[in-house]
């Protein structure tokens, strides 16, 4: 019986998450089992106060609802989610001050379409109590908590003696606003280093800083409450106890406007760069069922300590021995909810409306199911090989969501064309995979990973599949420190065992040799009609090839030959190849469509998706293989013997020039011409999609000259400063 | 053995007996080699009136010496420098065992300052001519060889690459040149510059000393840091004018492809050019008389591209980039650019589409806001009359903004230099497909191949504005001193900004989806495919066979 039931609640989930995705399912699919409350009224119109992704996902369930949709937008943003929506208003310029955090503006969109509700997403104004008061000043529902509950949990310091008095377990800090960098050393010493400074009013790893000694508290104070006034408009800074080794582990909480509060279960965050997440999933492997509840119960007890509605999430660090501390509350729907969803089948965009149109909640404690696993990987615009990842700006050229693999949701906000900036947050999707069991979730997270096609921007699914693949992982040992501690030198790719380089040299090489087969392929060889392209008949039935393949410095001998029978030389070009690598066999058999940005492979009997980024008639081939791109330069061997006579190019003497390592803007500039500079020291700070990263030396030299001012923008690889 | 003994004994006292040394050191420029070479006694002697090797082995022989061409040291020094030898670069460019030489035993004529010696005569002189296959396809070569005489043309050397280029305009097959040569062989004089005339007859295709050899070309690519291309180097430049310039400067690839445009593309060594050079050459019919090629094509013809939809900024002043048009249009994003840093506010290359090889014109914005200008017709007129003779259909992307004006322009002569671009695209016969995509303004919006200038198949973008020039321009002239200009403008952007000016008049065929453009012109170019225009002035059709040549 259990069972049974086990499996009719998959399926159910699954059905769910279905109607989320963006295949094109047929429409009678999206009545899904909440047939019955959709059914009941909530509102006519919705506005949501966001862009990208999220504003995407809103929309799709008010679709489903029934509901008329108003999008905002920006002067250079209108994206999916304008297209999406039934209405679109201009909010403003680019910069989100002006537009989405531009309440006068919204104000007016909400005026002029006659929205009944605002959906703020996350981000922009979902935490704002001043946006919730105006809006029910003119009496327009605010999807999510009340302004009071806003307040509470919004600020840091208050929350904590919130939670405190709710029977919350919380971490040791300092429960006041910290006013000036001395201030800041003088708590430190008195709760213990390590500490964390981070903003009274921020969330999202913005505005925080770990600090290990009294000169890393100064300096962080000065980043935080420079960050925090730039993202949140309120540079108040509080400090705490910092839990070395921690998880991140939240619990996803539900609660009504009649006192009735539910726990969702958790979701694990701990896989995070420079306080943001990076890879979540739900449930998490360290919780047993008794800390589950524990948490659970607490995180609600908290929801009703501040009289809470809508979805909110309880932020808790737990150590190694499973003790759990109260972070923060965050009061509005979160970016990584999906996976929630996928475990426990609801909609929580749709349960958010239900509430703000004050029903009740239909479900009981008990009915909250945790189905399978979920596991979410943030796919952003950003180069994973500076410090874990750097923005990338640019147009996607190409993209392909994995849409075609069963189990898969990508909740995204852009499509082909796309273009993606520095004013905003550089995420492309969530990329969610469902499954029975983890390893089934993690499996179809690899091919889910490899089939993403991303051309135009640097982006983050090297690292994404490195770490999903990693034995820590995979394991469950994991902590917020992960990425540091398996990385220590930062992160480098894919490393390539013996047996997967020559996978990868061999598949180069097969590629070469069929476009080498295709270039042959002038139409009409065989027919008397096109005599005039007079194509010499001759050289097609070449079956080996002798070839030379270069990677990284070295050099590999290729033999290829035909592999019998399987050659079929039709439109698709199926052909299986013998290659044989440096002495080793490899077999590599496939379906080599050219144009296609997918290369889907068997090598020695196992499937592998390869992606060719480039094919260039130099014999230069970039592959992205195990996620990682690898630069490969195939020749024939006669070819790769000439090429050793070409003289070598000189690069650039890298350690005497500061290039920006991303787009954005100068925000201070610490050196001028004549200044000598230590190893290490700061010469610039750059500021990009919020964040501020500060430039160091590599050496002691003096400086040369100067190419940029503050207020500066920057383009990646643009010279900031000249050293001697 | 005796005879060898005899030569050795009898060297420099028997020259009459027609003795002859055959030196492995080879003196540089031959000429300075009489005066040594009695000292320059090597071992390899041979007899040549005492006929002890059989004429066989004399054959055999002479291949070899040939296949050596200025021998191993030069070679070396070939190698050294980061250069291939002539025979290497025939190997690289064509198809394995393909390559059929001719006049292997042709040798110099030239009997001055001790040229007629034996060891200044080598089998096939400076160059290597033949011909052979590129992925099957029949090809002509000549590849000069530095290796001997600095690679220097001499007549025998000129009579060489004529031959093989009657041959190749008889059979209708392109000629691929592999240029590495110090200029006119000084030893002869007047015979190598009729050389020079002669190869230039040969080539009468397109009715236009070293350098202009190659002005000939239909396509002329070169190498970075090596490849020097002048009428006359730096020396003679000091001393005629005075001026101060470097080899690189004067005539080196930067210069060819960025500020003369004398050159086509320019590569980053020998092995680059020639895999480059082979690929490109799929895309090349082999004469004015076939049909451009087509290649089996793996990309679906009704691709939709997506991502053309939001390719063009809201704001009309923004630029974009027109090669993310064309790559992301054409088969397999497969673009060979034609002088991609000459005039570079236009694009033109070669690309397939539906396996089709069409030549590509297209205004670029990001470059000068696309403006046409002297340099940017010069080079747009030149390739359209390249695809035109060579049947190969043009596709123009359409965003320009006018001719660009000013004294520059007007002493420079752009209205006779726009005039070409102008003729050209009126004159050319091959399918022609035009997709405005957006500002289409003035003057420029006729030239680029309009449908007033023939163009069978124009469309327009949603975004596409048709009118004689911007609103804010022409709002000034039509409004001059009256007082609401921004409600005039706003009443011209109505107006005219947009694609139904130009949709009503029938100018252009269609308002068309971007994501859709793919799509269109492919089913387009199979309909044209039969197009048959002939111009009244058109003589009989002689072959002319395509000319490309690598400056090594």
């Amino acid at each position: 019986w259990t069972f049974l039931t086990g499996v009719s609640v998959t399926m159910h989930a699954c059905t769910h998450t279905h109607t989320l995705t963006r295949t094109h399912a047929p429409h009678t699919h999206t009545h899904c089992s909440y047939g019955l409350f959709s059914s009941s009224q909530t509102f006519d119109k919705i506005l949501i106060a966001n862009r990208g992704e999220i504003a995407c996902r809103v929309i799709k369930t008010c679709k489903k609802m029934g509901i008329q949709t108003v999008a905002v937008h920006s002067d250079v943003d209108s994206n999916v989610h304008v297209k999406m929506a039934d209405e679109a208003v201009c909010v403003g310029p680019a910069p989100t001050s002006k537009s989405y955090l531009n309440m006068d503006a919204i104000m007016d969109a909400i005026r002029l379409t006659g929205a009944q509700a605002v959906h703020p997403g996350y981000g922009f104004l979902s935490e704002n109590k001043d946006f919730a008061k105006r809006l029910a000043a003119v009496g327009v529902t605010f999807i999510g908590p009340d302004t009071h509950a806003i307040q509470a949990m919004g600020d840091k310091i208050e929350s904590k003696l919130i939670a405190k008095a709710a029977k919350v377990n919380t971490i040791p800090g300092f429960d006041g606003v910290v006013k000036t960098a001395e201030d800041a050393v003088k708590i430190a010493q008195q709760i213990g280093y390590p500490v964390m400074i981070k903003a009274s009013a921020g969330g999202g790893g913005k505005g925080m800083r770990i600090a290990w000694n009294d000169e890393e508290t100064r300096e962080g104070f000065r980043f935080s409450s420079q960050e925090a006034a730039s993202s949140f408009g309120d540079d108040r800074l509080l400090i705490e106890k910092y839990i070395d080794n921690p998880r991140h582990i939240e619990i996803q909480v539900l609660a009504d406007k009649h006192g009735n509060v539910l726990w969702l279960n958790e979701r694990e965050c701990s896989i995070q760069r420079r306080n943001q997440k990076v890879v979540e999933e739900a449930p998490s492997m360290f919780l047993d069922a008794d800390t589950r509840r524990v948490m659970g119960e607490q995180a609600v007890q908290l929801a009703k300590a501040v009289k809470y509605s809508s979805a909110g999430t309880v932020e808790f660090l737990v150590d190694s021995k499973k003790n759990f501390y109260f972070l923060e509350m965050n009061t509005r729907l979160q970016v990584e909810h999906p996976v929630t969803e996928c475990i426990t089948g609801l909609d929580l965009v749709e349960q958010m409306i239900r509430i703000a149109k004050g029903y009740q909640l239909q479900q009981k404690q008990e009915d909250i199911p945790i189905n399978g696993w979920a596991i979410e990987s943030r796919v952003y615009a950003e180069d994973p090989f500076k410090s874990f990842g750097l923005p990338s700006i640019g147009r996607l050229s190409q993209y392909q969501e994995p849409l075609k693999l069963s189990h898969v949701r990508v909740d995204s906000g852009i499509e082909e064309g796309s273009d993606i900036n520095i004013y905003y947050d550089p995420m492309i999707s969530k990329l969610v995979t469902y499954g029975a069991t983890r390893a089934e979730a993690l499996a179809r997270m690899e091919d889910a990973l490899d089939n993403y096609v991303i051309r135009g921007v640097t982006h983050n699914i090297p690292l994404l599949r490195e770490i999903i693949t990693h034995p820590r992982f995979v394991s469950g040992d994991i902590s917020t420190n992960f990425l540091p501690e398996v990385y220590p030198e930062g992160f480098k790719g894919h490393h390539l065992d013996e047996d997967r380089c020559r996978e990868l040299l061999a598949s180069a090489a097969a590629l070469h040799v069929t476009s080498q087969l295709y270039s042959h392929k002038i139409l009409g060889t065989q027919s008397d009609l096109m005599l005039c392209y007079r194509v010499s008949s001759a050289p097609m039935d070449q079956n080996n090839w002798e070839l030379c393949v270069e990677l990284g410095q070295e050099l590999h001998d290729i033999e290829i030959s035909k592999s019998g029978n399987s050659y079929i030389f039709m439109n698709g070009l199926c052909l299986s190849l013998q290659v044989k690598v440096d002495g080793g066999q490899v077999e590599v058999c496939g379906d080599w469509n050219l144009a296609s940005p997918l290369l889907p492979l068997t090598i020695n009997g196992t499937c592998r998706m390869l992606q060719c980024l480039s094919k260039e008639s130099s014999g230069n081939i970039v592959l992205q293989y195990m996620g990682t791109l690898f630069k490969v330069r195939v020749l024939s061997k006669l070819t790769a013997k000439l090429n050793s006579y070409m003289p070598e190019k000189v690069s650039e003497d890298t350690s005497s020039i500061l290039r920006s390592p991303m787009p954005g803007t100068v925000v201070a500039m610490s050196v001028k011409p004549g200044d000598t500079v230590a190893d290490g020291q700061e010469i610039c700070v750059i500021e990009a999609m919020k964040m501020q990263n500060s430039l160091t030396a590599v050496k002691q030299a003096k400086v040369k000259s100067v190419h940029c001012q503050p207020g500066e923008t920057v383009g990646e690889g643009d010279l900031l400063v000249e050293l001697e | 053995m005796a005879a060898f003994g005899l030569a050795r004994n009898s060297c420099g006292l028997i020259n009459g007996l027609r003795v002859s040394y055959r030196s492995l050191v080879q003196v540089k420029y031959g000429a300075k080699s009489a005066c040594l070479l009695q000292t320059n006694i090597q071992s390899d002697c041979r007899w040549y009136s005492v006929s002890h090797l059989s004429v066989k082995e004399r054959i055999e022989k002479k291949r070899k010496a040939a296949q050596m061409g200025g021998g191993q040291k030069r070679i070396d020094a070939q190698h050294q420098r980061g250069k291939l030898t002539a025979r290497e670069r025939v190997e690289l460019l064509l198809d394995p065992e393909s390559f059929v030489e001719t006049d292997m035993f042709v040798e110099h004529r030239c009997s001055d300052f001790g040229m007629e010696q034996d060891a200044n005569k080598f089998p096939g002189d400076s160059v290597v001519t033949g011909r052979g296959r590129i992925n099957g396809r029949l090809v002509y070569v000549f590849s000069q060889d530095f290796t001997v005489f600095g690679g220097s043309l001499s007549g025998a050397h000129a009579q060489k690459i004529c031959k093989i280029m009657d041959q190749a305009l008889t059979v209708g097959a392109p000629v691929i040149g592999l240029n590495d040569s110090g200029g006119a062989r000084i030893q002869e004089g007047v015979e190598s510059l009729a050389g020079y005339a002669d190869i230039f007859l040969v080539h009468p295709s397109d009715l236009p000393h070293h350098g202009s050899l190659c002005i000939l070309t239909h396509l002329m690519l070169c190498l970075q840091d090596t490849s020097y291309l002048f009428i006359t180097g730096p020396d003679v430049v000091k001393s005629v004018t005075n001026e101060d310039v470097t080899q690189e400067e004067l005539g080196g690839a930067k210069t060819h492809t960025a500020v003369s445009g004398v050159a086509h593309r320019a590569f980053e060594n020998d092995v680059e050019a020639l895999l480059y050079l082979r690929d490109f050459f799929n895309f090349l019919p082999l004469s004015n008389q076939d049909p451009a090629p087509i290649r089996e094509c793996q990309d679906p013809s009704d691709r939709l591209v997506k991502s053309l939809d939001t390719v063009v900024p809201f704001e009309s002043t923004k630029a974009y980039d027109m090669l993310d048009i064309i790559h992301a249009i054409v088969d397999e994003g497969d673009f060979f650019e034609i002088m991609p840093t000459y005039a570079k506010n236009i694009v033109v290359g070669f690309a397939r589409m539906n396996g089709r090889t069409v030549g590509i014109v297209g205004n670029q914005p990001k470059v000068a806001s696309g403006c046409l200008d002297i340099n940017s017709s010069v080079k747009g007129a030149r390739f359209v009359r390249f695809c035109d003779a060579f049947n190969i259909p043009i596709i123009t992307f359409v965003d320009v903004p006018g001719f660009l004006p000013g004294t520059a322009q007007e002493y420079g002569g752009i209205i006779r230099h726009g005039a070409k671009l102008l003729f050209a695209f009126a004159e050319a016969t091959v399918p022609k497909i035009t997709i405005i995509t957006r500002k289409a303004y003035g003057g420029a919006y006729d030239v680029m191949s309009s449908k007033h200038l023939r163009g069978d198949m124009n469309y327009a973008w949603p975004t596409a504005e048709v009118a004689v020039m911007g609103a804010k321009g022409a709002v000034q002239i039509i409004f001059r001193g009256k007082e609401n200009q921004a409600e005039a403008e706003a009443e011209y952007v109505e107006k005219f900004a947009n694609p139904f000016p130009a949709a009503v008049r029938g100018f252009v065929d269609d308002i068309i989806e971007p994501a859709t453009t793919r799509k269109r012109i492919c089913r387009d170019l199979e309909v044209l495919a039969s197009k048959k225009q002939v111009n009244p002035s058109v003589v009989a059709d002689s072959a002319v066979a395509i000319l490309a040549i690598i400056n090594f």
